[in-house]
Parts: structure tokens; sequence; C-alpha cells
């Protein structure tokens, strides 16, 4: 199953590495991986995705907890929660496909923001599922560049991971 | 407040954090520490002959006296040196800080000379690691790095110490922290009490309970509670290879050590048990066997102060998270309170016949631990009768250090401990040439007292220019090594698994004289051949005559010998050989 794991650390030089070092070390898998420090700049906040069963995902929870910079972590797929990923994507955009990938961008909520004779390049931004669902609705063929942010998120409703 | 360059602030320090000994190896990174060290008396530093061996004797010394072992090196190849010492400790959860030097923050990241990434390429092997970046720091990261390497989970710490920051010629305020308190990391200090009271009504139901304790006990001083809870049930122990002591081994409750190489009853009683108190052990793979397999109509309660430890192989009934002495202090008070109110909760009857079907298992194939009376027959020496003889002329009263390989499994099954930190080995990583460095470590730490270091002739030589340093100290350690003139675990594995193929693992034409290897660094050395000059050897080495002394026992030991009995590759605790002819 795919959990969505949140991660409060100290904002200090080595910590990150440490994170994806585990990962590495004890043979778990990282989707994605987003990190950036929060309000306070001691603090950095780290989403993940990884795969696994409860047992596997037990053991990645503990292990980041045992890491001496880390500070608190919620398994968000737990519960209630908002997940966004933010895609830019660039696509061939000649003749009636101009018309034909802005149309989809609509049905998106994506937005185009940069235009050339040729490419549009578009901004979803959602779930990872719809980000998907965007990329096959436009069609591979067409697509010449993607980069997606990995999955934020949080807890739904008052839960709140702070110190 | 005074004024001191980072290099005196490092020392000053240590220090203060009570160190007495730094064992360590000097290099162009490392100068001005060295020089600091140089310029007081209160840290003795003890110039080793390989960086390796530094880190094996703080280790050593930690694993004795429970307080942590320090070790410096300089950057670069010292400090890959270390890593093999960092990873034997972090396996064993050992209190460990070592200190590498590192080129000037200024030339980091430009493949400068001796530049290495310490703190990268020892990340997967130390609880934890610190980078100084400015000299002021140097107090609170060394206050940190005790306080992290010794609380909780025990752990190697590094601390990565660039040249500049120790620089002889800029000075800055120093005043030792009282304490450090980390938001990040508060470890466990007490067991839940709603678990401990699951605990204690599980084990009162139990008909075949067994008690599974190993180096947490140990690292966490729980030795004496966990035996007094153990003697107040009436329980059968057994220790694992890193546990062995924290039980007396002497005591009719003990049934040996377990796992792989551990004793028929002690594996018997865990399969056949219907519950497990588990301390401060980790369901390691050469305990378990097989997990599918493993006691399948056991409950499981499992101490541990590290969360992760539990339920990683094998599911708990009933986890505790904390320290093993407050939790086992709590659960016998408790155990106490409902047996006394009402004594029929324990069912003394059901574990007297438990108790004698285990006395079965041991009288049908436990260890015959008389081989020394029985004298040899003409035959070559057994190692089980070296490590006996051992026991015997000891009184058992010994520091016993070991390397990895079959005489370490013959020193674990045949010398009893009574006694937590006396048995010391690197039972995680299973690190050959860990023996003789960590017997010296034992040494300096406890200076009266006896240390031998039972080895062989492969893992010996893993290590063996440390004899160089024992000169220099004037360290008396006994070396009894169990020459089979062979890696002799590996050759077992090749007799049992690849039709007796000894592929690299014989060098019979290419051993040293021991003896006179020894000699030429100044030491003693006696080599028996004979079953019948076994005993009086072994008295001469440990003779007061050669009290001051470092004798080398060199014993010509039976090559063929296997270490019985063995685990059966994938099958439960209870599949074991027995012999070359016999299994379970
Ligand atoms: C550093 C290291 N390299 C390799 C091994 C694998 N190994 C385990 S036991 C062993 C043989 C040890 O030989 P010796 O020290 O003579 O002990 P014996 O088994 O003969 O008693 C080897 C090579 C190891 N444990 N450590
Ligand atoms: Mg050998």
């Amino acid at each position: 199953m795919r959990r969505i794991i949140a991660v409060l650390l100290e904002n200090e030089a080595g910590a990150l590495s440490r994170v994806v070092g585990l990962f590495a070390q004890r043979n778990y898998n990282i989707e994605t991986l987003t990190v950036a420090p929060t309000e306070d700049p001691t603090l950095s906040r780290l989403t993940l995705t990884t795969i696994g069963d409860d047992r596997k995902i037990e053991q990645i929870t503990k292990h980041l907890n045992k890491l001496i910079e880390v500070i608190k972590v919620v398994d968000l797929t737990e519960g209630e929660h908002i997940e966004r990923e933010l895609m830019l994507v660039k696509v061939k955009a000649v003749g009636a496909q101009r018309a034909e990938v802005k149309r989809t961008a609509d049905i998106f909520r994506a937005q185009v923001v940069d235009v050339t004779g040729s490419t549009y390049t578009v901004q979803v931004t959602g779930t990872s599922g719809k980000l998907d669902a965007f990329i096959h609705a436009i069609g591979e063929l067409s697509i010449l560049e993607v980069v997606r942010s990995g999955v934020s998120g949080l807890s739904r409703g008052e839960k709140v991971v702070s110190l | 407040m005074e004024r001191l360059s980072g290099g005196d602030m490092l020392i000053r320090a240590l220090q203060d954090e009570g160190v007495d000994y730094i064992f360590g190896y000097p290099g162009g990174a490392a100068l001005h520490i060295y020089d600091a060290i140089f310029r007081q008396q209160r840290v003795q530093h003890i110039l080793v002959r390989h960086e390796q061996a530094a880190t094996h004797m703080a280790d050593g010394y930690a694993r004795a006296t429970g307080r942590p072992g320090v070790a410096l090196v300089t950057s670069g190849p010292g400090a890959t040196n270390a890593i093999t010492g960092l990873a034997t400790a972090f396996m064993d959860s050992i209190p460990m800080v070592v200190i590498s030097g590192q080129v000037p923050n200024a030339l980091i990241g430009t493949d400068s000379f001796q530049e290495t990434d310490m703190v990268g390429i020892s990340r997967p092997v130390v609880k934890h690691s610190f980078m100084i970046k400015h000299a002021s720091e140097i107090p609170l990261v060394v206050k940190k790095a005790f306080f992290i390497a010794t609380s909780g989970r025990p752990g190697p710490v590094v601390i990565d110490v660039p040249k500049d920051t120790t620089d002889p010629s800029e000075l800055f305020e120093y005043s030792y922290p009282e304490a450090v308190k980390m938001r990040s990391y508060s470890p466990a200090t007490r067991g839940h009490s709603g678990q401990i009271r699951k605990a204690v009504d599980l084990l009162l139901t139990a008909k075949r309970p067994v008690i599974y304790a190993g180096g947490g006990v140990i690292q966490g001083e729980a030795s004496a509670i966990l035996t007094e809870l153990t003697r107040y049930l009436g329980f059968p122990i057994t220790n694992t290879l890193m546990g062995l002591g924290c039980y007396p081994a002497t005591d009719p409750q003990f049934l040996g050590m377990l796992g792989m190489h551990g004793t028929f009853e002690a594996n018997m009683a865990m399969h056949h048990s219907d519950i497990i108190l588990a301390v401060g052990a980790r369901f390691d793979d050469r305990v378990t066997n097989d997990p599918e397999k493993f006691c399948p109509g056991a409950k499981v309660i499992h101490i541990d102060v590290d969360p992760a430890t539990i339920s990683k192989i094998i599911a708990a009934e009933v986890p505790i998270v904390g320290p093993a002495q407050p939790v086992l202090t709590d659960m016998l008070a408790l155990l106490r309170e409902r047996i006394e109110a009402e004594p029929a909760l324990l069912d003394r009857a059901a574990h007297a016949h438990w108790l004698e079907q285990i006395a079965g298992w041991r009288r049908q194939h436990g260890l015959d631990h008389g081989l020394m009376g029985q004298g040899s027959n003409g035959a070559k020496i057994r190692p089980q009768a070296v490590v006996q003889c051992l026991y015997q002329v000891t009184g058992g009263e010994a520091f016993v250090t070991s390397d990895v390989g079959q005489h370490q499994m013959f020193a674990a099954q045949y010398y009893h401990f009574d006694q937590p930190r006396r048995w010391i080995n690197s039972g995680g990583l299973g690190t050959m040439g860990f023996g003789l460095p960590s017997a010296m470590g034992v040494k300096f730490a406890y200076p009266d007292a006896v240390v031998a270091c039972v080895t062989g002739e492969g893992s010996i030589q893993m290590n063996i220019q440390e004899l160089s340093t024992c000169t220099q100290y004037g360290l008396p350690v006994k070396v009894i090594n169990l020459n089979n003139q062979a890696l002799g675990m590996v050759k077992q594995w090749q007799d049992m698994q690849y039709g007796g193929r000894h592929s690299s693992s014989t060098y019979q034409d290419s051993l040293p004289d021991f003896v006179r290897l020894v000699e030429s660094y100044g030491h003693v050395g006696i080599r028996v051949t004979e079953f019948a000059d076994l005993e009086p050897a072994m008295r001469e080495v440990f003779s007061a005559k050669l009290r001051d002394r470092l004798v080398f026992l060199d014993v010509s030991v039976d090559p063929e010998e296997h270490v019985y009995p063995m685990a059966i590759k994938g099958g439960s605790m209870c599949d074991m050989l027995l012999s070359r002819t016999e299994q379970s």
C-alpha cells in the first residue's frame, strides 16, 4: 500500500542525508520526497511517499524516529489527509493540438504558464493520481518534459504535526 | 571565563567528561589535538599500531566498564581504518566516541590530501555523527556526543574535527555544559505501566515459560534485577551470545546459550515454550533460525529500549519499550504483589514438570563439561578442553575476550560466566581481530584483573601488531590461541555444505612460529602440542611468576573438530546437528 509519511526534523546540515541513507540501507523504497524549512527556520518538514505493508511501514516510522535529528514522524495515510503535488508539463502544441491541450488543461483546472509558437507549459496541481491522469489524457507522445514536485501533505481537521 | 583554543577545548571537554584514556594514532589533521594532549596530564593517550585496534580497545574498555570508550584518529586513512571498529560497536550497541581529524574547512570538498567524507562514510554504522563547523561549538558537541552515545540504546558517535577548528592561535571562551536537552532526542526512561501489567498477566498463565535475555540486560545494568526476577519465578533462562553473564551461568535455572551454536536444551526449551520473556534481545537470525518456524506455540513479551527492535522479526504479544532495569523492577514488584496475594497464580506443578523435561534434554544431549578429566587417550587436544582448562585455572573469574570462529563458540559454550561484562566478543558484526585489542582495553580499565583473549591463529593475525602496543605499555594480557591451522569455522561450513572442498580456508605451511613471534616483541610464548602438557602450561600462563608478562599460549588443537550443536539451515530452533552423525 502507498503511504504518505510526514517528518519534522532539525534543519541541520546532514539531516536529510540520514533520512535518505536510512531508506537505502534498509532496502526501503522512496517514491517521492519533498523537503523545505517550515515557518520556524530551525525546522524542516519532509513529506515522503513509500510503498509497503503495515509491518514495513511500522519499521520505517520507527527507524525514522530513531534518527537523532528527527522530531516527529506521522503516517498521514492512517487518517483523513490532504495531499498535493505540483507538476509542470511542457507539451508540443502546433495546429489543432493547441486547442486540444488547452481544453484538457481546463478540464484538469490546470493553467498554461508559458507559451511559445510550438509549445505550451502547463501547471497542474492535485493528488498524484490526478497528475497521472493528466499525463495520460495529454498523451505521452506530445509530452516534451515533465517535472513533478513530489507529494506534500498534512492531516485534515484539527490535527497538526508540530513541536 | 577561561579562553582556550579549539584543540585545548576538545581535550578539556574530554577531561570534564571524566575520560581517562584515549586510544589513538596521530596524523596531520589531528596534530593540533595531539599537541593539546601533550600539554596536559589528566587524559592519557595510548598509541596503538593500527586505528582499527584503537576502536576495539575503546570498545573493550566500554564493554568491561559500561563507560564510553574514546578513540582518536587522523583524517583520510586514519578515519577509514576506524570504520570496522565503529561498525563492530554499532552492531552490539556499545557506547563509544570516535574523534577524527579532518582537513581544514576551506579544503573540504576539494579532494585535498587525506580528505575523506568521514561523516558520510560512517553514517550507516554510527548512532550519530557531528562535524565541527566552528571551534566555539566544541564543548556542546562533545557533551551531546557523550550523551547520545551512552543514553537510550547506546552506540558509537563520531565527531569529525576540521583542522582549522583546533588552531592553537585562536582562543575562545570555554565552559562545559552541565547537561544537554535535545528536543529531537528523548529516549524512554520507564516502561508503560499498562504494558507491564499485561506482561505480568501473561507470565502468570505460563506453563512452559522461558526467559530469553540478551546484551541489552548488560548494557542496561539490569543483571541483578533480572537474576532476582528469574529466581523469584523459578523460570528457566537462556542467554544470547551477547547476554552471557547477565545471569549466573552456574545457576541450575540457566540453560546455556541459545541459537545457532546454543545448547540442545536451550533451543528445545525455546521451541516448546508457551511464553517467552525476551529482555534486551533482538531475535537475531543466528538465534531464531527460520522466523516462520520460530517457536510455534509461544507468545512473546518483548522488553527493549529500542522500539524499532520490537516486532521487527517476531511479532510481540506484549511489547514494552523501556530500559531493562526499571521495567524489570516494576515487573517484579507487580509479580510479588499478585503472587503474595494469591500464591496459586503460579502453576508450580506445571513449571516443575517443564524443568524436568528440560533436564531430560540436557541429560540427552547437553554439553560435556568434563573433558579435562577424561584425558586424551593419545588423541589430539580438543579445543573445548582448552576452554574448560582455562575456566578451571582462572576459577571462572577472568575477563574473556574473543575473536570470531570456532574458538569463539567454544569459549561461549564452555566458559561459565557468572557476572556481566566478563565475556567480551563481537557478536553482531563478527569481527575477526577484535579479541586482542579489546582485551587490552579491558586491561587498561582494570589493571589488576585477569584478562584472557581466546583466539584462533587466523583472527589473532588480524591485529597481531598490537603486541607491540602491549610491550610499550606493559600490558600483561594472556592470549590463548586455539591453533587449528585453519580458518576453522569456514572450513566447518565447507565440510558441511560444500563437500569438504576447503577453498581458501587453510594455510598450514605459512603460519608463523607464534612463540618466536611474541618473543620478538618481548613477551612470553608457550607452545602446547600434547594433552598432558595443557594444564601445567595453563597454570604457568596464569602463575604469579608471569603475572606482569604478556603470555601467549599456542595450543595445537584438533583441526578436524566441528562446533556442535549447529542449527540446521532453514529449520526451526529445535532442528540441530548434534555431531557429525546425529541430528535432533
Ligand atoms: C574480518 C573478518 N573476515 C572474515 C570473517 C569470516 N570468518 C568467520 S570465522 C573465520 C575463520 C576464523 O579463523 P580462526 O580465527 O583461526 O578461528 P577458528 O574458526 O579456526 O577457530 C572467518 C574467515 C570474519 N568473521 N571477519
Ligand atoms: Mg583457526
